[in-house]
């Protein structure tokens, strides 16, 4: 995990369905291909929501990781 | 390249409760690369009153007093934003057409400058049918 160089963190946690995603698709379209984005958030839908998007926008979801009351979404923009 | 679902939406309720909702739907539809047509009758339409479309319009009739109470606490608590400016951003973000019902503009004696710009055009039942192809959702 430790090679992962993140270039972006957006804290969504507090936010509700469907912010998460909203935040990170706005980073996403912000952002340039290759950049790094790392989403925080606590909103059980965000587990399910952030890979469909990913996969359905052609991103790579590179890494999910759970922590106590929220999870970390690692995102590359690849295209 | 693949051919994008489409989705139909009639809205018919103008309580903030269904058009938050429906607004969410739309984002995640948006998000999700399907072309949205929103056709907008009765109570809906009226709701998109360029005046006062931030104006709280109650909840269904299921929600009770204390169904509204919930519902206006948890937007204070989480900060969801009003389902407007949810479905701005769902235009933002997708391919989302809005359309103003021709019929219900006559019962409330009004025209598209009297809407919302988020408000595309007006459209007839028969041009709406001829659009909507995949899944029409009406609430």
């Amino acid at each position: 995990m430790s090679s992962i160089q993140v270039d972006r963190v957006i804290d969504a946690r507090g936010m509700a369905c469907p912010g998460p995603l909203m935040s990170l698709i706005g980073a996403i379209r912000e952002g340039e291909v290759g950049e790094v984005i790392e989403v925080t958030s606590g909103d059980e839908g965000s587990k399910t929501d952030i890979p469909a998007w990913v996969a359905k926008a052609g991103h790579d979801l590179v890494a999910v990781i759970a922590e106590d009351s929220y999870s970390r979404f690692i995102i590359r923009k690849a295209r | 390249m693949e051919e994008r679902d489409a989705l139909s939406l009639v809205l018919f309720s103008g309580t903030d409760d269904k058009l938050a909702a429906a607004a969410i739907l739309v984002v995640g539809a948006a998000a999700m690369d399907r072309k949205v047509d929103i056709m907008l009758q009765y109570w809906a339409l009226d709701a998109f009153r360029k005046e006062g479309i931030h104006k709280p319009r109650g909840a269904s009739p299921e929600a009770g007093i204390e169904g509204w109470e919930v519902l206006q606490r948890s937007i204070e608590e989480l900060g969801t934003p009003h389902w407007s400016d949810v479905l701005r951003q769902a235009r933002d973000i997708g391919d989302v057409r809005i359309h103003a019902c021709s019929q219900s503009l006559d019962i409330f004696k009004l025209s598209k400058e009297d809407l919302d710009p988020m408000v595309d055009d007006v459209q007839g039942v028969a041009a709406f049918w001829a659009e909507a192809n995949g899944q029409v959702l009406f609430i």
